[in-house]
């Protein structure tokens, strides 16, 4: 027995048309669509701050309605996704509107939450959770900075658990990335949660088409031998022994060979002998891939340990605000010229008492990013950032950007767009919660029932 | 790809990517050929990488093998200007890093031939 899931999107942002596009070109079992990452769920609790109905993925609920015509010929297509964002509920009412309204009122809808710690951090810090910091071993009672998004990493049980109840969609807050793609597996498949060869080759398969297409040849460094405008979206085959194929929709542009699987492979890992996800501790150095055909690479030989015993929690704190201006600076002398724009603003600045807790002046075009060597750039772009804790402070900066325009050097453009927007900054802070402290839930209705349901 | 006589690019002989965990960054380079791969074990140092991204002052950089795949992973730890969410620079997730890396230049090896694309066996 095989099963085929599918990716059609890597990211909040990444494109509209590609999950209907993969499921027009082929026939899966399974579409997964991946959204958040560490900075989504910080501006996503963002706007859940400002209001209450919002944090989430709506970028799903446009797909949604963009797929309700495949959804209704392909009745085997179920969707898992991570769209719930920091507020699932509504992710799924939202997207049951979308669904009564085609007229799919009956589709089971499963919502997995418990994800989010943020209301529990007070009794789980009484309970002895001292939540420090991965990095620096520093407890979260020492911040004090108001903190706007702590979320557990969930495991792709629950997933499994509501497909099990028979939901055709899987509506997750946080949950490890390669679950969306290992929860269908152990539903499929019936495999033990301690069986970790099996866990670890799907969560090596969930890994590789998370980011959608970088594992077709989107982000290649070879960009130049493949044709990316209808770049084709991953579709992993798994099999009930663990053998797993990436493969892509037939007649689509991209590529898959041992290249871009492998690339994929190691993209965003730390030690590649210890992946750590919720279900199983990945061994990736034993992962074989043999690219057999065209665009269909065998991936192989993943082996897995028993899983860590705490879940890992996405934190963030907000760090004040920030904002970017940008110039284009032209000449021979463009270089020098911009970094005396630079010099010229900041200064203006500290005449008025603005003083910012950070700043950073980029000279884009350059090429001096990585090296110190002498530039020959006849154009470049100067972008100037700042950081702190006070609003009016970021806010006066993005004023005296356009002034340069009558009082800096000649030779300066780009200022038609108006003054940068201020935008809030958050600071990371990855910790630990043990597993017994924290307990997933599911709840699968019918698309009538969520978008009736008043929570 | 070659610049002189005597030195290659890494581009020549391997594809890379690269992206971020928190504030730090991985840059995962993938030989074309296990001739290739074995060259790089040898020659694409911790120290080789460290001098190619002084400019980032990571505090520590740390190299792992994956030799089943022929791929080698850095991690550039507190590279990134404190992470995505107050990053003060363009590039805020290390995206450009797997770009740079194939940059760098090693020593021309007499059977370069083994390690590029054209020499591969596999599709």
């Amino acid at each position: 027995m095989t099963i085929r899931i599918a990716n059609g999107a890597g990211f909040l942002g990444d494109n509209l048309d590609a999950p209907r596009r993969l499921v027009e070109s082929a026939e899966v079992d399974y579409l997964t669509l991946e959204y958040l990452a560490e900075l989504t769920m910080s501006i996503l609790a963002s706007i859940r701050a400002k209001n209450p109905g919002g944090g989430f993925a709506s970028d799903f609920v446009e797909v949604l309605s963009i797929l309700c015509p495949g959804l209704k010929q392909q009745q085997q297509l179920k969707i898992v996704t991570n769209a719930g964002g920091v507020n699932p509920m509504s992710c799924a009412k939202a997207a049951a509107s979308i669904l009564v309204a085609a007229g799919l009122d009956d589709e089971p809808i499963g919502v997995v939450a418990g994800d989010d710690i943020l209301p529990r951090l007070g009794e789980l810090q009484s309970a002895g959770c001292r939540f420090e910091n991965l990095e620096t071993g520093q407890p979260l009672a020492e911040v004090s900075e108001q903190i706007v998004a702590a979320n557990v990493y969930l495991g792709a049980k629950p997933i499994c658990d509501a497909l099990m109840d028979d939901a055709r969609f899987v509506i997750t807050g946080r949950v490890a990335d390669a679950c969306l793609t290992v929860g269908p597996a152990m539903k499929q498949f019936g495999w033990q949660w301690d069986d970790w060869n099996k866990l670890a080759a799907a969560t090596v398969a969930g890994h590789l088409i998370e980011c959608g297409a970088q594992v077709t040849g989107g982000y290649s460094t070879l960009w130049d031998q493949y044709d990316l405008s209808d770049v084709g979206y991953p579709i992993a085959e798994l099999s009930a022994d663990g053998g797993c194929v990436i493969t892509k929709p037939m007649g689509t542009g991209g590529a898959v060979n041992r290249q871009t699987v492998v690339e994929q492979l190691v993209y965003e890992i730390g030690d590649p002998a210890h992946y750590l996800t919720p279900d199983v501790d990945v061994d990736f150095t034993t992962v074989e891939v043999q690219a057999s055909e065209y665009d269909r690479v065998n991936v192989l030989g993943a082996t897995g340990a028993p899983a860590p015993d705490n879940y890992k929690v996405s934190l963030a704190f907000r760090s004040g605000y920030t904002a970017s201006g940008q110039l284009l600076v032209y000449g021979h002398d463009c270089v020098e010229k911009a970094r005396k724009c630079s010099q010229i603003v900041f200064e203006r600045l500290k005449c008025v008492g603005v003083d910012l807790a950070a700043t950073n002046t980029e000279v884009l075009g350059a090429g001096t990013r990585f090296s110190s060597s002498h530039s020959n750039a006849k154009e470049v772009v100067l972008r100037l950032t700042v950081q702190d804790p006070r609003r009016e402070t970021v806010v006066r900066f993005t004023k005296e950007i356009a002034p340069l325009i009558t009082s800096g050097p000649a030779g300066l453009a780009g200022y038609a767009a108006g003054r940068s927007r201020v935008m809030p900054a958050f600071t990371y802070w990855p910790c630990l919660v043990p597993k017994e402290l924290i307990e997933a839930q599911v709840e699968v209705r019918t698309a009538k029932e969520w978008a009736a349901y008043d929570d | 790809m070659m610049t002189d006589k005597s030195t290659i690019q890494l581009s020549a002989i391997a594809t890379a990517r690269s992206g971020d965990k928190g504030n730090h960054a991985n840059i995962g380079v993938v030989a074309f050929t296990k001739t290739g791969f074995d060259y790089l074990r040898e020659q694409l140092t911790e120290e080789e990488v460290a001098k190619a991204f002084a400019s980032l002052n990571p505090s520590k950089i740390e190299r792992y093998e994956l030799p089943k795949v022929w791929a080698l992973n850095f991690v550039l730890y507190n590279a990134l200007g404190g992470g995505a969410g107050k990053s003060l620079q363009i590039d805020t997730q290390g995206k450009l890093l797997g770009t740079a890396i194939l940059e760098i230049e090693l020593p021309k090896p007499p059977n370069l031939e083994d390690m590029t694309q054209d020499g591969r066996t596999d599709p």
